[in-house]
């Protein structure tokens, strides 16, 4: 069974100009243990996405209407209360930036006790005990006297370090981890993703990954979606979607990211910029963008459809029309 | 023809305490050495791309190159001119035109309360190169043209743009006065991909175009495997590796460069578990003796310890790195 499970989806924002929708009926599910990446443009989606499984979408913004279900179980209509037992017990989370998701003012060891003793019933000598482990299978070395520090005495890394210790620190099943790299070096980044993934695989957790690199996403995860305008475009197992993208989107997006281990004299690119929400094409929102646009993807909007050993929404993998001729097989590397 | 050379370019900032902190707590004063002796060249038309972790005074080499920092050592050639001592000059208007600046944020670098005309045209004012409004109109709107943006585009302000375009607004200021060397400091950084690519491609057709140097610095490999003809890489303010493009990534050298290539991640190589180094970019006003590198070095030897290693050429590659001198890597 999926342990988590996301059907419909719809997220809106209310305006005085009108409603915006952030999140357009979305749906994808996580097995135990697995890493499912998200990634997808600024804008498309991916942390609203993050934000509305941990319940922490910030009116006017609200889940319209969909399910979240956790080990069969909805989550998505629990008051605040409720979902505070389920974040950090059952759903734990990573941020971006590790500065802001510490506090200041404790030191690194009254967090960890705090979070520990929040979820499980240990006592403070126990709780200690275990932030201090925790701390060391993170990889920060002498964490018994670090656990007296405060998280300004941390470096980016080893603070990144600390917020992933407070994520695991309750045995969360599931991990929600938005865009835990971004603010770090490339070699701290590497050292970062392997312990992510390492100590994810020890504690069962599965992990939702949320970011905007392709080379993290290929690396750690084993499934990924794709998001484009709020929607998933393409979704899929990890080699499949990079190697043969099913979705004009996906494709134009591996064929824009420059390649270390190859020479490219003109990089490909999508012309024009992801649509405002306020400004969403008709049909499927790609389309004024899509090399292999036809008529029926101006009027009607694509769900998600099989397209070989992905999911894509595009009517390009519509079985039940006469397909036009293809102009050009859509390719990653070329 | 070789444009750009700089030659031992040092700047030290002074963070000490306040004076009487220091005269209490018998202090010495603490200085930074953000960059500490970097020579290059670039030949005209050619593009040279300089790598490395946050802190490693990558941005501050940049400043010192438009004459935005003095240099405490060394100097820089432009064209066969001092270009500090230029700067000071009456001359050195005439030379500030031949070099521009494009920044790594397109939301911070462009006026919010300027419309697009103000900011394209204000360097075409400022050089005296354009007086008469009607020229300048027309002026703006060919630039606007050239970076891919519509001339009606001119009477907005910045904030009706995307990321991507901002970054055009800001080239298109760049290359207002017509210079010959562009120094860019992390342009794509702040962009996601597609936009990454189209700005980059943008940059590459004008360097075509326009026969521009370009000093390219960025923290990400893969767009400096795509943009630059030479690669330098930088650690803690020295430079510890300068090679061809080919040469560099076919075969790195210095340690530290194959720790950076080794650390990104690779899109079509799925599933392969790295060796990530470990370790952090030391503090800087405290650095380790002899080899800056030498804490995090695999390679590292009683010699790497004390002795710092100086840029050589060796095999045609320029490397500070005493392993590599030595013949053990």
């Amino acid at each position: 069974m999926s342990l988590l499970q996301v059907k419909n989806l719809v997220v809106e924002f209310a305006h005085r100009h009108g409603t915006l929708r952030a999140l357009d009926d979305i749906s994808f599910d996580i097995a135990p243990g697995e890493i499912l990446g998200v990634v997808g443009e600024s804008g498309a989606g991916k942390s609203m996405t993050g934000a509305a499984i941990i319940g922490l979408i910030e009116p006017p913004g609200r889940i319209a209407s969909g399910q979240i279900l956790l080990e069969g179980e909805r989550i998505d209509q629990l008051g605040f209360e409720q979902m505070r037992h389920i974040r950090g017990r059952r759903i734990g989370a990573i941020f971006q930036d590790p500065l802001t998701s510490l506090n200041p003012l404790y030191t690194i060891g009254q967090q960890l006790i705090e979070t520990i003793r929040a979820h499980l019933p240990l006592s403070h000598a126990q709780a200690r005990e275990r932030a201090v482990s925790l701390l060391s299978d993170t990889g920060i070395s002498a964490a018994a006297q670090r656990m007296a520090h405060y998280p300004h005495q941390f470096s980016g890394g080893m603070r990144q370090r600390v917020v992933i210790a407070l994520a695991l620190a309750a045995e969360p099943k599931l991990i929600v981890a938005d865009e835990p790299t971004t603010a770090l070096d490339v070699s701290i980044q590497a050292q970062i993703i392997t312990l992510l993934k390492t100590l994810c695989r020890q504690h069962g957790a599965a992990v939702m990954l949320i970011t905007h690199d392709m080379g993290v996403i290929a690396e750690t995860c084993d499934r990924v979606a794709v998001m484009y305008a709020g929607r998933i475009a393409e979704i899929g197992p990890v080699h499949e979607v990079i190697n043969h993208p099913a979705h004009p989107y996906t494709a134009g997006l591996m064929a824009a990211i420059p390649d270390i281990t190859q020479d490219r004299e003109h990089l490909n690119q999508i012309d024009g910029a992801m649509p405002r929400l306020n400004a969403i094409p008709t049909g499927c929102a790609f389309h004024p963008r899509c090399p292999h646009t036809f008529a029926k993807c101006k009027s009607e909007r694509p769900d998600l459809m099989d397209a070989g050993a992905t999911r894509s929404a595009c009517w390009l993998h519509d079985t039940l029309r006469d397909r036009p001729e293809r102009s050009g097989a859509l390719s990653s590397t070329d | 023809m070789t444009l750009v050379q700089a030659h031992d370019l040092a700047i030290t900032f002074d963070v000490s305490p306040p004076w009487l902190n220091r005269v209490l707590e018998r202090q010495p004063r603490t200085l930074l050495h953000a960059v500490d002796g970097v020579s290059f060249e670039i030949e005209k038309g050619k593009t040279l791309a300089l790598v490395g972790e946050s802190g490693c005074g990558k941005s501050t080499l940049a400043k010192l190159l438009v004459g935005l920092y003095q240099p405490s050592r060394g100097y820089l050639k432009f064209d066969g001119l001092d270009a500090h001592a230029t700067f000071k000059s009456p001359a050195g208007l005439q030379l500030r035109s031949r070099i521009q600046m494009i920044f790594q944020d397109p939301y911070a670098s462009l006026n919010p309360r300027w419309t697009v005309l103000d900011i394209v045209g204000e360097p075409l004012i400022e050089h005296g190169l354009v007086t008469e409004p009607p020229a300048l109109k027309t002026c703006v709107g060919t630039l606007l043209t050239s970076v891919g943006l519509n001339p009606l585009d001119m009477t907005k302000y910045p904030h009706q743009f995307s990321g991507g375009q901002r970054q055009r607004i800001s080239i298109a200021r760049a290359l207002a006065t017509q210079p010959e060397f562009l120094v860019c400091d992390e342009p794509t950084s702040a962009l996601d991909v597609s936009v990454q690519a189209q700005v980059l491609n943008i940059m590459k057709d004008l360097q075509r175009k326009l026969g521009l140097t370009y000093l390219f610095i960025s923290h990400n490999l893969a767009v400096v495997r795509h943009v630059s003809d030479q690669v330098g890489v930088m650690y803690l303010g020295r430079l510890v590796e300068l090679a061809d493009k080919q040469v560099l990534f076919a075969q790195p050298r210095h340690p530290y460069t194959r720790m950076l290539i080794d650390a990104i991640p690779k899109m079509h190589d799925t599933g392969r578990a790295r060796t990530p180094v470990r370790g952090e970019v030391p503090n800087p006003l405290n650095p380790p003796p002899g080899c800056a590198f030498h804490p995090r070095c695999p390679h590292a030897s009683e010699r790497c310890r004390s002795e710092r290693p100086q840029l050589l050429t060796l095999q045609g590659v320029q490397i500070a790195c005493h392993a590599v001198e030595e013949g053990r890597i």
